[in-house]
């Protein structure tokens, strides 16, 4: 295998098992082509899921917090954190997400669904607060 | 020990000390060692008037129930739903699918139909669990994990056409086995092999991959008995049959290819896979009918504190809005962590920092019914799955109600990770259209044929937030055994408080042995 098909696999989070299956799982097969370029696309494709394409979350027996009007997000070292190491129920996007995917969704949400700080992050600084990948087990 | 004395032995030990008994000393004698079940726990003598609230009715919380209370103990359970059985869940027609975000889905398949958008399959040595259903009367049958004749999909692969699982399984092997008798035959195994093992492995290659005199796997009748046919035999004159032609075995090295031979080694997918008749929630009722009356549906918990006397539980009624407290001297906490991360527990802060260090996975299902059984029809495919490269993963065939000439219902995605997000952050309507068209890829029957569709996305679920627990090795590490410690008088235990996580079998080995420990921390105290 190329080191550039190996690497598509790590970043799509395949290599740590590609087979192996301690939980009921579908398998191997069937992932989504990490090409998201833009926040806008990231946001869409990955936090939609659980923050609703409205940004305004959910509330069940707990609760998906909203990122519409969030005043957390005002220090983007914030969202970053949770974004890279997850939160709760959150998983953790390190390793699955690219340091560049990461700060545009973060810069993305900032500054939608009724958010407006002017200040960027950089794939740079993403990096410098990315930790070791942790391995998953199930 | 000669296999007479030692059923002799088993034979006493069983009329002697009952089941359990048996089933240790066979343990200990080396069969049955793959299971930690060891027949239910014999937990008795609580004292009088001891009181235990059980939280959540998923399968973990109504077997603690179940055994609590034959032990003694006067127990309630509190669940947030309006249906006991939590991930164990079946969706038929009239069913409404609730997450959150989404519109309401009505489920409008035929009767007799049906989808499990949770658990779906038991293994062979889920002993604990296959117990309990035979104690509650739940009726088992055969679940088709693996198919030869299901497909087998990747866009990497054969310009992206399905394979027949068969033809890849029988040539991989044809393949390789021909790569290591010629290796074998080239010396470059000498060091590794004697020439007694080099003799005998060239042989097995032979047989195994069914090679021919040159050690060559190529098309042949020989190899058809195996891969099947260009024309299968038949009678008369002209019946004799055709052989088959073999895949381009540079396209069967390709990862899609592979990767789906090798699913089904793993321990937890080998045969024999059962199913519950009739929908996997009959697991669920069965457990239920044993519990009914403890069970206080709609309260949603809130808050669960303790002191050194015992535990107080905050609950709302979801429809009226009313706040109740609940007391008791035990707690068993089956909570979800996705859930339990945000309510107000009185622990440790080391079991505080465990509950929120787990995330959920994200997985969706989603069931598509169609006017006819086209893949057992026209595909001849009878149960198991197709794997494919897209984001639906796989399709699975329903392992009941075979040639019935009505409607049936398929299992149209199964997904995972990055694109079981992709699929959650859809509307009802286009995830079935992302089902449609990537189906279509393995059955171009789909868009003819289609009827109704509904799925479940997992992150979204109000009362689960998630499919399963994930934990790594570093989770494991720094929090497990905290996480799964008595902290006071409150224990925590279903699925994701087990080394068996995402299975049924775990939920039910952690509620056992989370009981076991409070039976015997409350006869202490
Ligand atoms: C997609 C998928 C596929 C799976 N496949 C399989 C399979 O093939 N085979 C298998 O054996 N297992 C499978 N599993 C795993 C299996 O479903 C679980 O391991 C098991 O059902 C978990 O049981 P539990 O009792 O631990 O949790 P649950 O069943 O989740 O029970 C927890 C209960 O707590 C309730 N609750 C939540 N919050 C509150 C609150 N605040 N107050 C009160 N109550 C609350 C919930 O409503 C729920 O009823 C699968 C799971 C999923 C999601
Ligand atoms: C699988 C569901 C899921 C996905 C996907 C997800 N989140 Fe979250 N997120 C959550 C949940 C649940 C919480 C709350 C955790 C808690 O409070 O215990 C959360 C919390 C957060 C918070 C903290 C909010 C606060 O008020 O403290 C931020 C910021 C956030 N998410 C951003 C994102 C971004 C950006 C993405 C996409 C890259 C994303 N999330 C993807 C479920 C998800």
């Amino acid at each position: 295998m190329n080191s550039h098909i190996l690497r598509a696999l790590v970043i799509a989070g395949l290599a740590a098992f590609p087979v192996a299956a301690l939980a009921d799982s579908p398998g191997a097969g069937g992932e989504r082509k990490s090409d998201m370029q833009s926040g806008a696309e990231v946001y869409r494709h990955v936090c939609q899921a659980c923050h609703m394409a409205d940004g305004k979350g959910g509330k069940g027996a707990a609760v998906i917090p909203a990122l519409a009007g969030n005043p957390k997000l005002a220090i983007s070292a914030y969202p970053a954190g949770v974004v890279l190491n997850g939160f709760g129920a959150m998983p953790w996007f390190n390793g699955t997400l690219s340091p560049e995917q990461i700060a545009n969704v973060i810069n993305y949400v900032r500054t939608h669904f009724g958010n407006s700080y002017a200040d960027t992050l950089s794939a740079d600084d993403v990096k410098a607060m990315a930790g070791p990948v942790p391995h998953v087990t199930h | 020990m000669a296999s007479q004395t030692r059923r002799q032995l088993l034979t006493a030990l069983g009329l002697a000390g009952g089941t359990a008994a048996l089933y240790q000393a066979m343990t200990v004698m080396g069969h049955a060692a793959d299971s930690r079940f060891s027949g239910p726990p014999a937990l008795s003598g609580a004292r009088k008037g001891s009181k235990v609230l059980v939280l959540g009715a998923g399968l973990a919380g109504m077997l603690a129930a179940y055994e609590l209370r034959k032990a003694g103990y006067s127990v309630r359970i509190l669940e947030y739903q309006d249906r006991p059985g939590g991930r164990n869940w079946t969706l038929r027609g009239g069913d409404r699918v609730v997450e959150m975000g989404t519109p309401v889905q009505k489920v409008e398949f035929s009767p007799g139909n049906y989808i499990n958008p949770g658990p779906w399959r038991i293994p062979y040595h889920h002993r604990a669990l296959l117990h309990y259903c035979k104690q509650f009367g739940v009726a088992l049958e055969p679940f088709i994990q693996l198919n030869y004749n299901a497909f087998v999909q990747s866009a990497e692969a054969f310009g992206g056409k399905p394979m027949r699982y068969r033809d890849v399984a029988c040539d991989f092997t044809g393949v390789v086995a021909e790569l290591l008798a010629k290796s074998i035959d080239g010396h470059t195994l000498d060091q590794e092999l004697t020439p007694d093992d080099r003799a005998q492995l060239k042989e097995a290659m032979r047989g195994w991959g069914l090679l021919d005199e040159n050690l060559r796997y190529t098309s042949s009748v020989h190899t058809s008995t195996r891969r099947g046919w260009e024309k299968r035999p038949g009678g008369g004159p002209d019946g004799a049959p055709v052989p088959s032609h073999l895949l381009d075995r540079h396209e069967l090295f390709k990862p899609g290819m592979w990767q789906s031979l090798a699913f089904f080694m793993n321990y937890e997918m080998q045969t024999t896979m059962f199913q519950p008749v009739g929908g996997v929630d009959m697991i669920g009722k069965g457990f239920a009918r044993q519990v009914a009356d403890l069970i206080t549906m709609h309260a949603r918990v809130t808050r669960i504190a303790q002191d050194p006397h015992g535990v107080r539980v905050t609950w709302e009624h979801t429809a009226s809005g009313k706040v109740s407290e609940e007391t008791a001297d035990w707690c068993v906490c089956t909570i979800p962590l996705s859930v339990l991360s945000q309510i107000d527990v009185q622990v440790a802060p080391a079991m505080k920092a465990a509950i929120g260090a787990v995330p959920y996975t994200s997985h969706i299902k989603m069931g598509l019914e169609f006017k006819r059984r086209f893949w057992e029809q026209d595909d001849d495919i009878y149960g198991g799955i197709s794997f494919t490269s897209g984001e639906i993963s796989q399709v699975s065939y329903p392992s009941y109600g075979y040639h019935s000439s009505g409607p049936g219902v398929l299992l149209g995605a199964y997904t995972k990770n990055m694109a079981g997000l992709d699929i959650a952050g859809m509307s009802p309507a286009e995830r079935i259209e992302t089902g449609l068209a990537q189906g279509s890829v393995l059955h171009p029957q789909y868009r003819k044929e289609f009827s109704n569709g509904a799925s479940v996305a997992w992150s979204r679920i109000p009362w689960s937030l998630g499919c399963c627990a994930i934990w790594s090795e570093e989770s494991r590490r720094q929090h497990y055994r905290t996480l799964t410690e008595m902290d006071g008088r409150i224990v925590l235990a279903g699925e994701h408080a087990s080394y068996l996580g995402c299975w049924q079998e775990g939920a039910i080995l952690s509620s056992l042995d989370a009981i076991t420990r409070l039976h015997k921390r409350a006869q202490e105290a």
